[in-house]
């Protein structure tokens, strides 16, 4: 095979006292971008598997494919509608002309809405796909550890996460932040405690508030405004809920993911397509899916009993939390991330319902905030590793109880 | 004379109070939104330890060793008193932006951990210089702090505009995060960064290294 013969000869140059030492990293990374790693284990246990951290991370990659191509169609349709019913001429911004290049703006036609989010979605991805590139090829050189396919996982999330009229300084800013603060500065993937595509998207969230918060909505057309479904829960309850073009905002509309919102997560319906692929592979922990979604329905519920004269996000039943903001996509693609969940089995549970206990404190209760998955989950992240200790803790006093310890 | 050269200097970056020793980290989260504030402040500050540390190193041989803790608190609360009161009648704008924080210097690590540390066992001259010194690094980190969140939050330095902002018709828009107070966390945590990459034996022994589960070779 010529290109392995190739790698081989070149590898010396990027070993120890070779000429390119430094460059061993991105050699590395070539090199398993082709090959299978060629990686034994050191100590017990020896599990042979084909699953390492390399296909797990590429799994989720792939899974998150379905919400990012449903992403850039809704991208464009929700454009493209805003656009006609202003009866504007274009969105207005340096994306038109690259539009106007294959496509029209014509809400109806399928080519028209997706081309108008690959020219909208591809810079950004690019940008943080480069920028936060940068960084992971960076530390791998200096601290010496290996560029990671994890980057591949946090990068797709943090684009899928972001607006769609997201400056791309700022989505260069935030993935830096998610990277260097978020993982690199603790040794890298495996010892980051925090989520880092979430850290840099809570950046971005803190540092441009205005918006970033969530309660009007995001469209890539300049001038468009409105508030998003869950801003006017928070603001008037469920019945004033109305998509900002004009039109009225069905439970499977919202379930579909024909509405505004950040780039992947409008759609439940491809997120759960997305999350099949997980469970099926085994990649995700139902335990984790199925906690955020259990805590989620119960403090919902909850919020429903009790009621409340002066504020009427009270009201919002369970399946209406399910549908809007990021929920669906937290609980699938962020929640779920091993390094930063929690490890026990039983720990996987707890750390669930926190999740989905929080989400909906945040989002009914926190009067600033109309949206609170993001904060959720990383509230939960910071909480992982005590949950697990606990729960090592009880199990080994109920073995002493027992007496065989 | 050497030796007072190296207490006024050590401070500044080998032994910084906050970047090495962790104190007084509160009150650079606080009071590093604006410059000028923080100017106020850091003075504030080495004034408080230089004349804390002069007083508790001249009664030093004095103190019975039981109550040394409130005999200095009471020094240091006199002297905080007084500094408070020249704020409210000389710079009373500036005295309601510290608010609290001036009253705080008190219960600031620097100003006990130095007395402790350093005017309890040395005569008075060099305890006034080291109270000095360790007043310097603070104002080191709290001024750097300041600088880059009041330049990147609200695009001014001491309250001129140097990135003219969006709202004010210019090009930059003000990083909100900045103006709150966990960016001073992420900022000086930057700085010890930096300064450790420069001085390496500031950098901590390892609790645990992690050893290696895996090796590079030898699959087939």
């Amino acid at each position: 095979m010529g290109l392995r013969r190739v790698l081989d000869d070149i590898e010396p140059h990027f070993k120890k006292g070779g000429k390119y030492e430094a460059w061993f990293a991105l050699f590395e990374a070539v090199d398993t971008l082709f090959y299978t790693p060629n990686k034994v284990t050191l100590a017990q246990p020896h599990v042979r598997d084909g699953i390492d951290l390399k296909r797990i991370m590429i799994t989720v990659w792939v899974a998150a494919f379905f919400p990012m191509f449903y992403g850039m169609y809704n991208l464009g349709f929700q454009a493209n509608s805003a656009i006609a019913a202003m009866a504007l001429e274009g969105s207005g911004d340096w994306h038109e002309p690259f539009i106007a290049l294959l496509a029209g703006h014509n809400p109806a036609s399928l080519w028209d809405n997706t081309w108008f989010g690959v020219v909208h979605y591809m810079p950004i991805y690019l940008v943080v796909f480069l920028v936060g590139g940068f960084w992971e090829v960076l530390f791998a050189m200096k601290r010496g550890h290996e560029i990671n396919e994890g980057f591949f996982v946090t990068s797709i999330l943090f684009t899928l996460i972001v607006p769609p009229d997201i400056p791309l300084w700022q989505a260069a800013l935030g993935i830096s932040f998610g990277i260097v603060v978020g993982k690199e500065v603790f040794g890298g993937t495996g010892k980051n405690f925090l989520n880092p595509a979430l850290t840099g998207r809570a950046f971005l969230f803190f540092a441009y508030a205005p918006q970033m918060s969530g309660d009007a909505v995001w469209t890539a057309v300049d001038g468009f405004s409105g508030a998003t479904p869950l801003g006017q829960i928070a603001a008037e309850g469920l019945p004033a809920i109305a998509a900002a073009t004009g039109r009225e905002l069905t439970w499977l509309n919202a379930f579909f993911g024909q509405m505004q919102g950040s780039i992947g997560e409008t759609s439940t319906l491809a997120i759960l397509l997305g999350a099949c692929l997980l469970l099926i592979t085994r990649i995700a922990s139902w335990r984790i899916m199925l906690g955020v979604f259990l805590g989620m329905c119960a403090t919902a519920t909850l919020f429903n009993t009790i009621g409340s004269d002066t504020n009427a996000a009270f009201a919002t039943p369970w399946y209406w939390h399910f549908v809007l903001g990021g929920f669906a996509f937290g609980m699938v693609f962020m929640a779920t991330d091993p390094v930063s969940a929690a490890m026990t089995n039983t720990g996987k549970w707890i750390f669930g319902g926190l999740i989905g206990f929080m989400i909906v404190l945040i989002r009914v209760v926190n009067p600033a905030y109309p949206e609170g998955t993001m904060l959720a989950i990383l509230f939960a992240n910071l909480f992982a590793p005590l949950i697990d200790y606990f729960v090592v803790k009880a199990n080994i006093n109920r073995r002493r109880a027992r007496g065989v310890l | 004379m050497a030796g007072a050269k190296q207490v006024l200097l050590t401070p500044l970056f080998e032994d910084n109070p906050i970047a090495l020793q962790i104190l007084g980290v509160c009150s650079a989260l606080a009071v590093t939104t604006q410059l000028s504030v923080t100017l106020v402040m850091c003075v504030a500050l080495t004034l408080v330890t230089a004349f804390s540390n002069l007083f508790i190193s001249m009664i030093r041989n004095h103190m019975p060793s039981s109550i040394r803790i409130i005999v200095q608190m009471t020094i240091i609360a006199s002297l905080v008193i007084a500094v408070d009161q020249f704020l409210q009648a000389f710079a009373f704008e500036i005295s309601k932006n510290l608010s609290v924080f001036v009253g705080l210097i008190i219960t600031n690590c620097i100003v006990m951990g130095r007395a402790e540390a350093f005017a309890m066992k040395n005569p008075p001259g060099i305890s006034f210089l080291d109270g000095i010194g360790n007043g310097m690094g603070y104002s080191i980190v709290l001024i750097s702090v300041a600088c880059i969140r009041e330049l990147f939050g609200s695009g001014s330095l001491l309250g001129y505009e140097i990135l003219p902002l969006i709202e004010n018709g210019g090009w930059y828009q003000g990083n909100g995060l900045m103006l709150l107070s966990p960016s001073a966390f992420f900022i000086i945590g930057f700085l010890i960064w930096g300064l450790r990459s420069v001085r390496k034996e500031q950098i901590e022994v390892r609790e645990f290294r992690i050893a290696p589960q895996s090796k590079n070779e030898g699959a087939f």
